[in-house]
């Protein structure tokens, strides 16, 4: 029996971050590739330290749905999920390139698969630029757009830098938008000047976040200058110094996601059958409405 | 145990009333897929090795050589033991008996077909209609009333069909006796999410166990399955630690340990523990974990030696370690707590004295809601409070006009 479990930050304050979570959960669960697809959070139940022992499965594999590697991926979650003798070296990662580790979960008794972070694998790329598509409404959006893929820097986190920096490298050779950067909040180059960074007219600005809240709905919006205060909302596209800027809010929410999910399951040897068809197919971008 | 259900098929077919201390157990028809179940798990099994059901075993003939070719109808191709001689059947003959005995089949095909192995959820729905206490047919009798059973502010009721299959409605119990019809029905369990989400209110709930759960919804016909999938999204792994905590297993963490494993902007908690005794986290789970804020029932304790000296509560599923919410504001408490008290002096009439204490009364009660906009009796009346503002605080909100900081800081 093969049992997904996500795992996911979770809020006290935003229901809105688990929203994404359980979206995905919800597609993997109708591909029916997993015989159960269990969440498990830090900040909402079940926690991380509990939600082992609701699994019923013997093949487990655990999919972070975190952006970046590093303190949650790397010391948080092993340590209360119980992963019996986890060193980060078992992914022997350069801060992009976690992929699994088996390891003994002390809680059950059980081997899982432990995975690498959804934001950093390849296949996260495409959900970028999926985003970009929902949220001009477009398939085809490349031509006369720019991109700002945009996160924190390396202030909080220097793999979160590393992420931003990976995928928007990757949609630039592929030569689809007329420019590709790389944004951060707390440094150079800043997204609160995003039009100086950018010459074309129109910009989608996809922060890389696993779901909205704060940083994604106050703050952005708000530095970005798409409004004075957050509570007075904006257009999609709004107009900022002369620079169109289509916001996508967090990339976390696009239903591609749960590709990503499978992906690093796939990663780890999970028995997908046509799942990750299936799920590419299911979350296209409608075209032609 | 091979008597009440003998005694149940003969009162259930002449209908008599004169079944004595036995309940009147439902009629049962014997589900094709729970026939067929029960020759599934023979042909699994090696002849002679039975299939056990309440009051009687069947298992293949233990003659039968050859096993590639069992003979349609061949006496003995099975043998049904119930406490008399043991007698040979046919496949016919056997599917006849079994019928005759359809409420002891359907018991083991639901808790073994249906329910299945795994501890957490076997042990819940055997445990809602005590499967390990009561007899098939007195559980049946009850079910055909309807079985209740409180989970939280949960009210779980189950029943038994004619197939003898196992339904349940649940709901929050306020909404007990209130018409499926009048409520928000709902078939898939996880659609449970949503109702678990905000309070009565609109407010967001952050912790799945507090008492707020809102009414207004059923989930009129559930199976087994996803009445168990039901209860754990509604309270997360509230069974799967109930179920350790039954087997002997619960594995508690108490308040030093878990404070212990903190790091990151948590790790500051470790430092308000000073090894000066424990009142600090009695303060905490009496703020917190009371039934009135949380319906688990604290098993943690300071440490392995010290037990606090508040009340863990009466809940039915058990609380292993402190939760992130605890952890979360024994974090904002370990900074407000290493602050020194120092002197203030106020002038507050006894009435003012009272209504401050009336005011934190009605926050920490969460009454405020319930204080009538025009009854001054109440301390916390928003007229009243409005008015202690008026009087005492100066222009930069300060109580009596007293600085917070003395003018030397
Ligand atoms: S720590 Fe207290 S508040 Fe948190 S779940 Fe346990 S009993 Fe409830």
């Amino acid at each position: 029996m093969q049992s997904l479990v996500i795992v996911a930050h979770g809020s006290h304050l935003n229901p809105e971050s688990s929203a994404p979570t359980y979206d995905h959960a919800d597609t993997i669960r109708a591909t029916g590739a997993f015989d159960e697809v269990r969440t498990g959070f830090w900040k909402e139940e079940p926690h991380f330290r509990e939600v082992l022992r609701t699994v019923e499965g013997d093949e487990v594999y655990v999919v972070p749905l975190f952006i970046s590697e590093g303190y949650f991926t790397e010391q948080v979650i092993p340590r209360e999920l119980r992963l019996a003798g986890w060193d980060v070296s078992e992914w022997d990662s350069d801060g992009l390139s976690a992929d699994q580790a088996t390891l003994v979960a002390e809680d059950i008794d059980k081997e899982v698969h432990y995975c690498g972070p959804v934001g950093t694998h390849r296949a996260m790329t495409d959900v970028i630029v999926r985003r970009a598509e929902s949220v001009t409404n477009d398939a085809d959006v490349g031509d006369g757009f720019g991109l700002a893929v945009v996160g924190h820097g390396t202030e909080r986190n220097e793999n979160s830098a590393k992420a931003i920096e990976y995928h928007a490298d990757r949609i630039a050779e592929r030569d689809r938008f007329d420019e590709v950067k790389p944004l951060y909040m707390d440094e150079d180059p800043e997204v609160d000047d995003l039009p100086e960074h950018f010459e074309s007219d129109d910009v989608v600005l996809v922060p890389l976040f696993i779901a909205d809240g704060y940083h994604t709905q106050e703050d952005i919006p708000e530095d970005v200058g798409l409004c004075e205060d957050h509570t007075e909302g904006y257009d999609v596209p709004e107009t900022v110094d002369g620079t169109r800027i289509w916001y996508a809010g967090a990339v976390g929410t696009e239903p591609l996601m749960a590709d990503v999910v499978l992906e690093r399951a796939d990663d780890a040897g999970a028995d997908l059958g046509t799942a990750l068809d299936d799920v590419r197919e299911t979350t296209r971008v409608a075209t032609g409405d | 145990m091979s008597d009440p259900t003998s005694a149940e098929a003969d009162a259930a077919d002449d209908g008599s009333e004169d079944a004595g201390s036995e309940p009147d157990a439902p009629e049962i028809d014997l589900p094709s897929e729970a026939f067929d179940a029960v020759l599934d798990a023979l042909a699994d099994r090696e002849p002679g090795e039975p299939v056990r059901f309440e009051g009687f075993s069947v298992a293949r003939g233990a003659d039968e050589d050859d096993e590639d070719a069992p003979v349609e109808d061949a006496p003995g191709e099975y043998v049904l033991a119930d406490g008399d001689r043991p007698v040979g059947l046919s496949e016919r003959e056997l599917h006849e008996a079994l019928s005759e005995r359809a409420a002891a089949v359907t018991d083991w095909y639901t808790f073994e077909r249906v329910v299945g192995e795994f501890g957490p959820r076997r042990a819940f729905l055997r445990w809602i209609e005590d499967a390990d206490g009561d007899t098939v047919a007195t559980r049946y009798a009850a079910l055909a009333e309807g079985i209740e059973r409180a989970w939280g502010e949960l009210k779980i009721t189950a029943t038994v069909t004619d197939r003898g299959e196992r339904r349940y409605d649940v709901r929050h119990a306020d909404d007990a006796g209130v018409p499926v019809d009048d409520l928000d029905a709902y078939d898939d369990p996880l659609n449970a999410r949503d109702l678990v989400t905000f309070d009565e209110q609109g407010r967001y709930r952050p912790l799945k166990t507090a008492p707020s759960l809102a009414g207004g919804w059923v989930f009129p016909d559930l199976g087994p399955r996803d009445l168990y999938e039901a209860v754990e999204t509604i309270y997360p792994a509230t069974v799967a630690n109930w179920h350790r905590e039954r087997e002997g297993e619960l594995d508690v963490t108490h308040w030093r340990e878990t404070m212990e494993r903190q790091a990151g902007i948590y790790g500051v908690v470790k430092t308000w523990d000073r090894g000066e005794g424990y009142e600090h986290v009695n303060w905490v789970a009496e703020a917190c974990c009371d039934d009135s804020q949380c319906l688990k029932r604290r098993e943690w304790q300071y440490d392995d030696e010290t037990d606090l000296d508040v009340d863990g509560g009466d809940g039915a599923f058990p609380c292993r370690e402190p939760c992130s919410v605890v952890v979360s504001a024994a974090r904002k408490w370990t900074r407000l707590e290493s602050e020194q008290p120092r002197t203030y002096e106020f002038d507050l009439t006894p009435s003012e004295k009272e209504q401050v204490e009336d005011i934190i009364d009605a926050v920490a009660d969460g009454r405020t809601d319930e204080i009538r906009e025009a009854d001054t009796k109440e301390g916390a009346n928003r007229y009243r409070a409005r008015f202690l503002r008026a009087k005492l605080f100066d222009d930069e909100g300060n109580l009596g006009g007293v600085p917070t900081e003395s003018a030397e800081e």
